[in-house]
């Protein structure tokens, strides 16, 4: 493990914890805009995020440790992640680990401790949120692996730097069916993992058919801190994860300074974009049922299937 | 046109065939379906302009300006006045849920490419690669005509079986005489002038098109 790639990996961790509260500032007030609103400043989600640090801790009694370690957990493991994906450069110190796998099943370990959490306070609202969270990951997490299992047939490895140099590489390979399939198969599964419309909506609390709301419904001050930020780094994380792998341009190759400052550009704009893209088209949307949620998925499911068929019969 | 710029423009155009009939399958409104035919139609005929023009053959591209207006614009259109002819309900009635569709689907599109593998084996030409997706939309084609219970689906479905036909023809021969598309194509309009009659006086007869309702004989 060089010094160079521990200096990328803190880097990127320091910097989408940092970013991740404004993109949602951003696309909060993009929403509100088009909706004719004023809207909160962008940095309101930090604003929140100081207030909440700022309170007592309140725990229920009927808790018990799942509860109070749920919140660290899941900001630990997206942290992880944030380090591992290469955002600015292929050459992070964490390349080794940043294996396909790995990046996947460290998402799905907070997705599964967010759950028991909201099982373990024993409420109404928390153990329907935590079971509907379990029904959309069963089919959103293979979705996942498989999409990107598609891309990794065509480089012959598993490890989401090379990828990402191999599309450099070739880029030709970015507009060939299998990865255009496993983007959109990617893009679903992005909407369903971060709970945005059409599957959930972040911004209702008094609904019954909210998920991720439901589940931290019995958190407050720092703990809703740790997991409001916890889910903001996600977004970031499954934005940055889709904009690198398909569209790697402007990533640094190697882990000089100007480089580095130019990936941080370039990954930024294109998070950005997509963003916007997702907060543009929440507003001409409504939610979906939450039965038809599985059709949904099931379809980028197929999607991905087709991609991984296509990459290893067509390719 | 290079050579990887014709691989990959002809994999995207047959790719796109494939994923518009499982888009067909996945949607529920019976106009969205016949539009996604449509746009079946067109894939395909992007299919064989790609070939044509990589292959220098004007005739194949005539063609494909033909099947483009007949699969794009003349057949859908005869379905999408089937459709509002009816004023039953507009929704996509199934035996099979859609979840279990689509899956149902993929495990066609691996036995499609499970049994041509011989055949792929034969030549190492991209055309020839891509031919089990052809015979993936015919076989989905076919569970659609299994498992929908509408008639106009059922329409919609033999077209699917007739681009997936077209499809394999496409990447199979590498061009077809301009007389022998035109007698498909003849042919091809006819069976669906016969299907639209057919289905309107079904309607006529029973007020309805829900053929599960025709089985047992009534006097």
């Amino acid at each position: 493990m060089s010094l160079t790639g521990t200096a990328v990996a803190l880097l990127q961790v320091v910097l989408t914890i940092a970013a991740a509260p404004f993109l949602v500032g951003v696309m909060r007030l993009i929403r509100a805009r088009l909706e004719g609103r004023v809207g909160p400043p962008i940095v309101q989600p930090w604003r929140d995020l100081r207030k909440l640090l700022g309170k007592d801790r309140m725990v229920s009694d009927n808790t018990g440790w799942v509860f109070s370690i749920a919140p660290l957990v899941l900001l630990a493991s997206a942290t992880l992640v944030a380090g591992i994906v290469p955002f600015l450069s292929t050459k992070s110190a964490l390349d080794q680990v940043g294996d396909l796998f790995a990046v996947v099943y460290l998402l799905l370990l907070g997705t599964v401790f967010l759950s028991l959490a909201g099982l373990d306070a024993g409420t109404a609202f928390g153990g329907m949120g935590s079971s509907r969270a379990m029904t959309i990951t069963a089919i959103a997490e293979p979705t996942v692996l498989v999409a990107i299992f598609a891309l990794s047939v065509s480089t012959g490895s598993s490890n989401l730097g090379s990828i990402v140099a191999a599309t450099l590489a070739h880029p030709a390979t970015a507009a060939s069916p299998e990865s255009l399939l496993a983007f959109a198969a990617l893009a679903v599964v992005t909407i369903a993992e971060t709970g945005r419309i059409p599957v959930d909506n972040p911004n209702t609390h008094l609904e019954l058919t909210m998920i991720h709301e439901a589940m931290v419904l019995e958190y407050s001050g720092p703990d809703l801190a740790l997991i409001e930020l916890a889910a903001h780094l996600r977004l970031v994380v499954f934005l940055g994860l889709l904009s690198n792998l398909f569209v790697p341009w402007g990533i640094a190759t190697t882990a000089q300074p100007l480089q580095l400052l130019g990936a941080a550009v370039a990954v930024a704009v294109k998070i950005v974009v997509l963003a916007a893209v997702i907060a543009i088209v929440e507003v001409f949307m409504a939610k979906v049922r939450l039965f038809r949620v599985p059709e949904l998925l099931a379809a980028s499911f197929v999607l991905a299937f087709l991609a991984v068929t296509a990459s290893f019969f067509l390719a | 046109m290079s050579k990887t710029a014709f691989v990959q423009l002809l994999d995207l155009a047959a790719g796109l065939v494939l994923v518009i009939s499982f888009a067909a399958l996945w949607l529920r409104r019976l106009a969205t379906v016949a539009r996604m035919i449509a746009v079946q139609g067109l894939a395909l005929a992007a299919v064989a302009a790609v070939i044509g023009i990589y292959e220098h053959e004007s005739e194949l591209v005539g063609v494909a300006v033909l099947v483009g207006i007949l699969r794009a614009g003349v057949l859908p259109g005869l379905i999408r006045r089937a459709v509002r002819a009816g004023d039953e309900l507009r929704e996509v009635e199934s035996i099979i849920n859609v979840p279990a569709s689509l899956l149902a689907a993929s495990a066609l599109t691996l036995v499609s490419y499970a049994t041509t593998r011989d055949v792929v084996a034969l030549s190492p030409a991209p055309q020839v690669r891509a031919i089990p997706l052809g015979i993936a939309v015919v076989l989905i084609g076919m569970l659609m005509i299994v498992t929908r219970r509408k008639a106009v689906l059922q329409m919609m479905a033999v077209l699917m079986i007739d681009n997936g036909i077209a499809l394999v023809m496409f990447l199979g021969t590498s061009g077809v005489p301009l007389a022998i598309e035109l007698g498909i194509a003849s042919d091809v309009l006819l069976a669906v002038f016969i299907l639209q009659v057919l289905t309107n006086r079904i309607r006529t007869k029973f007020g309805g098109t829900d053929l599960d309702q025709l089985r047992a004989l009534r006097d």
